[in-house]
């Protein structure tokens, strides 16, 4: 535990130094929001209908965006090499990684969504939510990503060969949270919904972990 | 890493000269199967089994869209399988089966999207709808696309073999999650449609065909199948002794 | 005997590097693999560190298995490849923190005294991405000084460090020797550590026969 600790402290401490990478995603989850009055329609009661899936998919993409780079200075600067020579339990540290990447992305996301579902028009009552859908939803994310990552960490050409291989994984969180959020505007109970998600996140907290592990020894030992 | 004891044959499956001499063997039979049960499983649903009442003849695509659906699912089943088989007794041949798997699913998945598409303009009067059973079966085809990306994107084969039996893997703990998701979107989205493949009591003289259908698509899996893992195994042991003693057979004569 | 390479076969892009290959580590020797570029040095350390496993062949660490007994192995063994391991945006303290936190076999109490034998005396709390390319490698070779893992597997440890520095390291390695401790590292330098405990394992001549 006190090795789990550390490598949190470690990581904490990383995005401290680059406290101004945390603006990227958030800033690009604004902009792919925006992107769909400018091109569609600014017309209030389309946005208000497509608030929750708009929203969802700007915060998968935000997500995706950033997951790129969960292991990829590690690998460059050789701390991967050292960590998988090391005795200590590399999912601890790899679990420590993907909280860490889900604080700065997810977790932030959630905090500024109800400033995009207000230019969206979503109906007051889905406000929370958006923001519990999020919460459940984005470690999800974190989580299958970093298997992308791990997978083509030692790759040149990581970017788009990611989004290939972690998009359709997304799909099941995408249509539960909006589904929530959805359901949160029609005044609907959202219980059900985010214990979906809430299973979705434990069983990817449990397996993920495992396969990151494998990913990362194939990325670095063949 | 685990150990299990295995039967002697699977030890056997290992060893690619003997896959090679094994299949040697099978390839014609199941070659001549395959010509059978699709000569007489087209045959008898395009000729003789009856129209159906609702949709006249435009059902019988049937005949080829559902077993290409049962296939692309069944093969990424196979190619994930391979995979693990692949990863945890570390047998190159599995990997080998798994790489011939993912093109051949892709392409059976493509077949059976186009099928449906053109199965959905006579009766649901559009090209596409956002049904369950086709949106769960582009996403199988999504994850066919990034099994063979990664593949392609590794410089040495034992990392690509070894990091797309991964992601496959992960990829068929997900398949349940996004079918039972994209069903759940689906009921959501659309009151409920009329399903063509869940007729209840379809006549004899119509599943009947259908069978021979799905049991001649498996055939020809298996046949294209083989045939891109010999090719697959030839290239990677292009070296070893055998396959040179094979092929100085073969120039001479 | 700590550590045993029986037989390896290693190829790659279809070039065979080492067919029959085998070699043994012994308390207090420093084996130099010496060889031209591409002859597969940093393979070879990469394998018998572990962090390669594309070979065939065995590895034995103190005559078990090495998959067998991997924790134990990370335990006894320090790696200090081409890349040093250092964060840019850590200072050298908090990069050797993290290191000891990764390697139980690095003594957490002597980081400061360690900074101040590889000359860094007074940058413990810059940055690393702002020291020169020479004091970056000293911050990853100062866990040679931390260490108490009998083996050390080093791939050209004296890169872009000046005289100093190469003679300082070099009476480190006879001091680790001299207690017992074994060397597996490469370089194009000459060792001026007492010969009879180096022993050379020329990968040019292995291509030959």
């Amino acid at each position: 535990m006190s090795f789990f600790l550390a490598a949190l402290k470690r990581e904490l401490l990383l995005v401290f130094r680059h406290r101004s990478d945390i603006i990227n995603p958030l800033a690009f989850f604004l902009m792919v929001a925006v992107l769909f009055p400018l091109g569609v329609s600014p017309d209030p009661s389309f946005l208000s209908e497509v608030a929750s899936g708009v929203i969802w998919v700007a915060a998968l993409l935000a997500c995706l965006l950033s997951v790129d780079g969960i292991f990829r200075s590690d690998y460059q600067d050789g701390s991967l090499e050292q960590m998988l020579i090391s005795a200590e339990p590399l999912w601890m540290l790899v679990t420590a990684k993907v909280i860490t990447h889900w604080l700065v992305s997810g977790f932030f996301l959630a905090l500024i969504s109800p400033l995009v579902a207000m230019m969206f028009f979503l109906p007051e009552p889905a406000y929370p939510a958006l923001i519990i859908s999020l919460l459940l939803g984005t470690p999800t994310l974190s989580l299958m990503g970093a298997i992308g990552s791990a997978l083509t960490v030692g790759l040149r050409k990581g970017g788009v060969l990611i989004s290939l291989l972690v998009l359709p994984l997304y799909i099941p969180v995408l249509i539960f949270g909006a589904g929530t959020v959805q359901a949160g505007a029609m005044g609907l109970p959202i219980q059900g919904y985010l214990a979906l998600l809430a299973a979705i996140l434990v069983f990817s907290l449990m397996l993920a972990p495992i396969a990151i592990v494998a990913a990362l020894k194939i990325s670095i030992r063949s | 890493m685990m150990k299990i004891s295995m039967p002697r044959w699977f030890y056997q499956l290992a060893s690619p000269r003997w896959f090679y001499n094994f299949t040697s063997k099978l390839l014609p039979w199941f070659g001549i199967a395959t010509l059978v049960f699709l000569c007489v499983g087209l045959v008898w649903g395009l000729v003789f089994a009856p129209a159906d009442y609702q949709q006249g003849n435009s059902f019988r695509i049937i005949y080829i869209h559902v077993p290409s659906s049962i296939l692309a699912q069944s093969c990424y089943m196979l190619m994930a399988v391979a995979g693990a088989i692949g990863l945890i007794w570390k047998m190159k041949m599995a990997h080998i089966i798994a790489q011939a798997c993912a093109p051949i699913g892709a392409s059976i998945a493509v077949m059976s999207l186009a099928t449906g598409a053109i199965w959905g303009k006579p009766t649901w009067g559009a090209w596409w709808v956002w049904d369950a059973r086709l949106t769960a079966m582009l996403v199988l085809l999504f994850l066919y696309i990034g099994v063979i990306a990664l593949h392609a994107a590794f410089e040495n084969k034992a990392g690509a073999d070894k990091a797309s039996a991964i992601l496959s893997l992960v990829g068929l703990v997900n398949i349940p999650i996004i079918k039972y998701s994209v069903e759940w979107w689906n009921t959501l989205h659309q009151s409920a449609t009329f399903t063509v493949t869940e007729k209840p009591a379809m006549p004899p003289e119509m599943w009947i065909p259908l069978l021979i259908m799905v049991l001649g698509f498996y055939c020809f899996f298996a046949v294209i199948l083989m045939g891109r893992a010999r090719v697959e195994l030839l290239e990677r042991e292009k070296r070893s002794d055998w396959v040179k003693q094979l092929i100085l057979v073969n120039w001479t004569q | 005997m700590l550590l045993a390479v029986k037989n390896l076969f290693c190829e790659r892009d279809e070039r065979i590097l080492f067919q029959g290959f085998s070699m043994q580590v012994n308390a207090g020797e420093v084996v130099q693999i010496i060889g031209q570029n591409g002859s597969g040095k940093t393979t070879l350390l990469r394998i018998l560190c572990g962090l390669s496993d594309a070979y065939e062949g065995e590895i034995f660490w103190q005559n078990e298995l090495l998959d067998e007994v991997r924790s134990h192995y990370y335990q006894s063994m320090l790696y200090v490849g081409h890349l040093s391991g250092v964060k840019g945006s850590l200072t050298a303290e908090e990069n050797l923190q993290w290191m000891t936190q990764l390697d139980s076999s690095l003594d957490k109490c002597s980081i400061k005294k360690a900074l101040k034998l590889v000359g860094l005396y007074g940058f413990e709390d810059v940055p690393c991405h702002s020291l020169s390319a020479g004091q970056q490698r000293r911050v990853g070779l100062a866990r040679l000084y931390l260490s108490s893992a009998p083996l050390w597997i080093l791939d050209e440890p004296f890169t872009a460090l000046d005289k100093k520095g190469v003679s300082e390291k070099e009476a480190l390695i006879a001091e680790h020797v001299s207690r017992g401790g074994s060397v597996i590292l490469t370089t194009h330098h000459d060792l001026s550590i007492p010969k009879q405990t180096i022993r050379p394992i020329n990968l040019d001549e292995m291509a030959r026969t």
